[in-house]
């Protein structure tokens, strides 16, 4: 393929723009939730104003300590992470981040975690009339906080109430469940976020994996277990993405493993309405803007007007 | 994208100073408003590898830093680093020509202002691979010599296979430099902390870099001699922008940015003061 490429004049004008949940987005790639902080740092490298969404790390209602360091470490095309969901609660997220995000135009889709159902409850109800939030993200998912979270996210019965009581404080919002991979049947779990209300899905979270230092024979992690993510789980996010846009008529967004305006057509044509990019952004802070531009370039190049012809055209 | 602080450069020079120990000088403008202590990402090319190389910027030439390397005026900094796995393994295969990505200046240095410095006896302590960024702060501190009272660098190495790697660099900004080893086999026996102690020198203000086991007993040691410390901590990044939340420092009060007690190496780091830091 010939992406990345000089066009010529007469190439056609492809129109990125996608419709989820009932809000336009100028274009189907976001970040995903945990890489890119609320924007502040990156806005250095990466015009946030050219996002076709920002997804902010994910909040809770108070603040979180997160887990003991080692936190991070590289594997094979990836890395694995036991941040422990740190952030510093909904009130200094609400007063700093999204202060800083109102200067920007792009839609902000925020990322709610909690231990319990209460606290998912609180953090949606605080932010469902801020006219600065365009959506939710509920994260059911982070394999790396010792209580709630995951069991949220692994219990078809569990997703599904979680999803309708966090739809009931929601207000107008629209709310997405973070889905986890570490399931046996992604399609039933995507099923009961539908049944539970929910406007969509994003999904892959990262795979719960181990890494042992064979010298020192510890874990290397403080927290023994930690999220696989990057290149390494992209074909688990596309079979992934694959049989829930199947299983549901709600939309999905995409993720795991992007670093390629390729990547991110894959999860498309899998049926992804939007993509997100994660730990790619670490190692290409403006990998974003890239991956835009790859995207338009194929759809010059197939002759493609409108990307939803692309979404679920495999 | 901020051309200032992510840049393809080039390796100018590529010195072998002990075994698996190299000095890398690299020609770009990049680091040319650098602080001593700041840090670099490196990123290697091997695709497998994703995340940046956590690096002292070990010494500066250009504008603002002029390092009186009078062979090249132009713009260039250096990294020192060790062998330790694949990443640092496949930098070491590159040579003078080769270009890598770089990510810096990063973080926050060690502070030398008048404020800081004035009237004190400073010390700085390098253990191992704690040398170069001390190195970087030595010539600059060597550009105001009337604003402190007297200055000098401990050392610590291992053994003398070491070849006491950068002491000499040291010992030509005209510091007195004294060296230790674990084993007695070049220099003071013992830890720089044992150096400093046998040597009789007096400490108000301490700069320190190396392992953690070593910065816990400079943190012990300012506070029973009564000085300030300055410690430069490592920990795992992915980002190195403050993004990841990977590279906590444990702090005694609570982090302006995170609103629990925790710091970003990368970002409030990587140099804290001793006592604000829970290690
Ligand atoms: C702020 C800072 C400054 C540093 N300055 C220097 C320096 O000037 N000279 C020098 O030789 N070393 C320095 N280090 C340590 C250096 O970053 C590691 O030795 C290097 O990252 C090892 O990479 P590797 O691929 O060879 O090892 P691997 O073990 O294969 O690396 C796997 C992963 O772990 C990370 N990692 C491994 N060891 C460390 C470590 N000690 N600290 C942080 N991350 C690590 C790597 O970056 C990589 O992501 C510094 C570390 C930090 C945090
Ligand atoms: C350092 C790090 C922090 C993350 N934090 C969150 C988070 O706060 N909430 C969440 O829902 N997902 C979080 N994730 C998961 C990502 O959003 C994403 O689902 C996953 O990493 C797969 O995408 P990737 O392979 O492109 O990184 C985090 C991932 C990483 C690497
Ligand atoms: S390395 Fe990501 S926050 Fe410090």
């Amino acid at each position: 393929m010939r992406l990345y490429q000089e066009k010529s004049a007469g190439d056609i004008e492809p129109d990125l723009g996608v419709d989820l949940a009932g809000i336009h987005f100028r274009n189907p790639v976001t970040v995903a939730s945990g890489t890119f902080g609320s924007g502040i740092e990156y806005s250095r490298f990466v015009d946030l104003n050219k996002l076709g969404a920002l997804t902010t790390k994910g909040v809770s209602r108070d603040p979180w300590e997160g887990n003991p360091t080692p936190r991070v470490t590289e594997t094979p095309s990836g890395m694995m992470n036991a941040i422990g969901l740190q952030n510093p609660g909904v009130d200094v997220f609400i007063k700093r981040d999204l202060a800083f995000l109102e200067e920007f135009d792009v839609p902000v889709i925020v990322n709610v975690c909690g231990h319990s159902v209460g606290e998912y409850e609180a953090v949606v109800e605080r932010l469902a009339e801020d006219d600065r939030v365009a959506m939710l993200e509920i994260n059911v998912s982070c394999p790396n906080v010792s209580c709630g979270a995951i069991q949220f996210g692994t219990d078809a019965g569990m997703l599904m109430e979680v999803t309708s009581r966090c739809k009931s404080k929601a207000g107008s919002k629209p709310v997405i469940m973070k889905l986890t991979p570490n399931v046996t049947s992604i399609s039933d779990m995507a099923k009961a976020a539908e049944a539970g209300g929910a406007d969509g899905v994003s999904l892959i979270n990262t795979l719960t994996a181990m890494k042992i230092d064979i010298y020192k024979k510890r874990f290397v992690l403080a927290n023994k277990t930690g999220g696989l993510s990057g290149p390494a789980i992209h074909p688990v996010a596309v079979r992934m993405v694959y049989e829930a846009s199947h299983a549901i008529k709600i939309p999905v967004i995409g993720m795991g493993g992007v670093a390629s305006a390729e990547d991110a057509l894959e999860l498309m044509l899998a049926g992804a309405t939007m993509v997100a990019v994660g730990m790619m952004n670490f190692t290409e802070p403006d990998i974003t803007g890239k991956i835009i531009r790859g995207i338009k370039d194929y759809m010059v190049l197939t002759k493609t007007e409108h990307i939803r012809d692309i979404i679920g055209a495999v | 994208m901020n051309e200032m602080i992510r840049k393809k450069a080039k390796i100018r020079e590529k010195t072998y100073l002990a075994p698996d120990i190299y000095r890398y000088s690299f020609l770009t403008d990049l680091c040319s408003g650098a602080e001593p202590g700041q840090f670099v990402m490196i990123y290697p090319v091997n695709g497998a590898r994703l995340l940046g190389r956590p690096l002292c910027i070990a010494d500066v030439s250009g504008e603002d830093n002029d390092s009186g390397r009078a062979d090249d005026p132009g713009h260039y900094f250096d990294i020192v680093f060790r062998v330790v796995g694949g990443g640092t393994e496949e930098i070491s295969g590159y040579n003078p020509g080769d270009e890598l990505y770089i990510e810096g200046p990063l973080g926050h240095g060690y502070p030398f202002d008048e404020k800081t410095i004035g009237g004190k006896n400073i010390v700085m302590l390098g253990g191992g691979l704690g040398a170069p960024s001390l190195l970087f702060l030595a010539k600059k501190l060597m550009k105001a010599p009337s604003a402190f009272v007297s200055l000098t660098a401990v050392l610590g190495y291992r053994d003398r296979s070491m070849n006491h790697f950068l002491a000499s660099d040291f010992g030509g900004t005209g510091i007195k430099t004294i060296i230790s080893t674990d084993d007695g086999s070049e220099g003071i026996r013992g830890n720089v902390i044992d150096a400093l102690e046998e040597s009789g020198i007096k400490a108000d203000l301490i700069y320190a870099c190396g392992p953690l086991p070593m910065l816990s007993a400079v943190k012990r040691y300012a506070k029973e001699a009564g000085a300030t410390a300055y410690i430069s901590l490592e920990e795992r990044m992915a980002c190195g922008l403050g993004v990841c939340l990977g590279c906590v420092a444990k702090t005694t009060e609570k982090d302006a940015h995170s609103g629990v007690k925790n710091a970003r190496v990368c970002t409030e780091g990587p140099v804290f003061c001793a006592e604000t830091v829970d290690i």
